[in-house]
């Protein structure tokens, strides 16, 4: 499709047009022609036969929500997710902290450590769901595309504070041997054909 | 007055009580089915199969929910209004033949609970007095959409009496009598003798009128949910407000009942097949209602007492003098 009609704003001269609309008519003699037009034209009809077409076609679009669920796009917002690493299925949020200081709604909580091997390791790791506004700042922000957001929305919650723990985002280990870790499309992650667009860094000057 | 009869008239009185008040009830199962399916919607599904109990499941919750009177309502009428809605919608019935006459264990029963000689005018007073339902109800709750509600019953009162009321008058000089027996009978000689090719101009005005009478969509104007919320029907809760849900549709019911005997033929010759016939036509006629729910615009009051007066009651009354020259000469 190309982009031409969305950014072109000239909209005058691009096929609109004004519709011909009839003056409202002034005097009785006028308005009493159109009630009779009106009354004999049939347009009552019409709207009879369209909703009998409707009946007799039986072409219904319900989704009958918790049997049936539509299908939602890759680059849904819901509640989030942590990745794994494709080479070493190790957890990739390297604890940089980002995510806690740009969430707008302050709703992630982390807290590292240094671990045996002196790396910097997650020790704490929620999101406040009833706070959080899923707004994917926190994917958009973070340099490892750990944290993105998943499919799951049916997280409706008793209570307003309604924590997830980072153990409950992770990608379980079994489904990531499987190779079965799904990359978020969203805000932050690579787009496809990502290899094409690269170019050089320009150093010739 | 012998026991036979008194006992007669109790049982056929209880019969068409129990008959629509759950008719009613199924009433409003077909009219969500039939909307849903003409807008591609499922409609209720969830409550038994195909969701059929789902009138079970609303009148246990009419009937659970508490019945609440609020403040500042004028407490006597906002109680009785209900009452007038179901009570008078029934008491029309008493005068409507349902059925031609048949005979069971040697006993002939005449399915109408009284033949009264002015059948036709009690039926169409009784339906009329049933909008003093809506009214009362709304001038004695105390809300503005309420008060709104009461003021348009009484526009659409004005308005539609005038035409049914003009409209009938030409069949009924053509018959010669109002009940409605005598009716069903100047036609039973077929669909030739249908009163509608004589008198398709009151068919369509009595039509239009019933719309008014029952306030239904074009005319849905006294409970119009999208502008005065539930008009005479905010303050109401639990069976209060399902008595007036019963006086619609046993309403709706009965009009259609009435202008297939009155236009078209009735029950014919009094056959079996007669009487399936009637029932067909009613059908057809109630269907008719939930159709133009799901295709027509409402209209204003001022256009339904414009078109009342303006322009139906003339045409009835240009129809009573062209049917009176007829039958002059
Ligand atoms: S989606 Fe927005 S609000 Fe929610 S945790 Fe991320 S940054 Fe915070
Ligand atoms: S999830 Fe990403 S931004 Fe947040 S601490 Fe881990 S690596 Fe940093």
């Amino acid at each position: 499709m190309k982009m031409e009609a969305f950014n072109d704003r000239n909209v005058a001269d691009n096929g609109y047009f004004l519709v011909d609309i009839e003056d409202y008519p002034t005097d009785g003699w006028g308005k009493f022609k159109r009630v009779v037009k009106r009354s004999f034209r049939g347009e009552l009809f019409v709207g009879l036969w369209v909703v009998m077409r409707e009946m007799i076609r039986f072409d219904i679009h319900t989704v009958q929500y918790p049997q049936e669920k539509m299908p939602i796009g890759p680059r849904y917002r819901a509640v989030h997710q942590m990745k794994r690493l494709w080479e070493s299925d190790t957890e990739r949020c390297i604890g940089c902290g980002l995510c806690e200081k740009i969430c707008i709604s302050d709703c992630i909580r982390i807290d590292t450590k240094i671990d045996e091997n002196s790396r910097k390791e997650v020790s704490e790791y929620t999101i406040n769901l009833g706070r959080c506004i899923f707004c994917g700042y926190c994917a958009e922000v973070c340099p490892e595309l750990a944290i993105t957001h998943g499919g799951e929305y049916e997280n409706a919650s008793d209570q307003r504070e309604h924590f997830i723990l980072y153990e409950d985002m992770l990608t379980p280990i079994d489904t990531m041997k499987a190779g079965k870790q799904l990359e978020f499309e969203g805000f932050g992650s690579i787009t496809p054909h990502e290899d094409e667009r690269v170019k050089k860094t320009p150093l010739a000057y | 007055m012998d026991t036979a009869y008194l006992i007669e008239t109790i049982i056929k009185v209880v019969v068409i009580l129990l008959i629509f008040s759950a008719l009613a009830g199924i009433g409003t199962y077909f009219e969500r089915k039939i909307l849903a399916f003409m807008q591609r919607r499922l409609g209720p599904m969830y409550v038994g199969p195909y969701g059929l109990l789902q009138v079970a499941a609303d009148g246990v919750k009419l009937f659970t929910k508490e019945d609440i009177v609020p403040t500042n309502v004028v407490a006597p009428i906002f109680k009785i209004a209900p009452v007038i809605t179901a009570a008078t919608a029934f008491m029309a019935a008493a005068a409507i033949p349902f059925f031609p006459q048949f005979t069971i264990f040697g006993y002939t029963v005449h399915p109408i609970v009284a033949d009264v000689n002015i059948g036709i005018l009690y039926i169409l007073g009784m339906m009329a007095v049933g909008l003093y339902g809506p009214m009362l109800g709304g001038m004695a709750s105390a809300n503005k959409f309420s008060l709104l509600s009461a003021a348009r019953t009484a526009a659409v009162f004005i308005s539609y009496e005038v035409v049914s009321g003009l409209a009938i008058l030409a069949p009924i000089m053509m018959v010669g009598s109002l009940s409605l027996v005598d009716f069903n009978n100047y036609q039973v000689g077929g669909i030739s003798h249908w009163i509608v090719w004589s008198q398709p101009v009151a068919f369509i005005l009595f039509w239009i009128s019933a719309f008014a009478e029952t306030g239904r969509t074009p005319f849905h104007l006294i409970a119009n949910d999208h502008e005065i919320i539930d008009g005479f029907g905010t303050e109401y809760s639990g069976m209060r407000w399902g008595l007036f849900f019963i006086g619609e549709y046993a309403n709706m019911f009965f009009i259609s009942f009435v202008i297939p005997l009155i236009f078209l033929g009735g029950f014919g010759d009094g056959s079996f097949l007669g009487a399936m016939g009637l029932l067909a036509k009613v059908a057809f006629f109630f269907f008719f209602f939930l159709w133009t729910r799901a295709a027509w615009p409402d209209v204003r009051p001022d256009q339904l007492m414009w078109l009342c007066w303006k322009v139906l009651m003339p045409i009835a009354v240009i129809n009573v003098v062209i049917t009176g020259f007829v039958m002059m000469f």
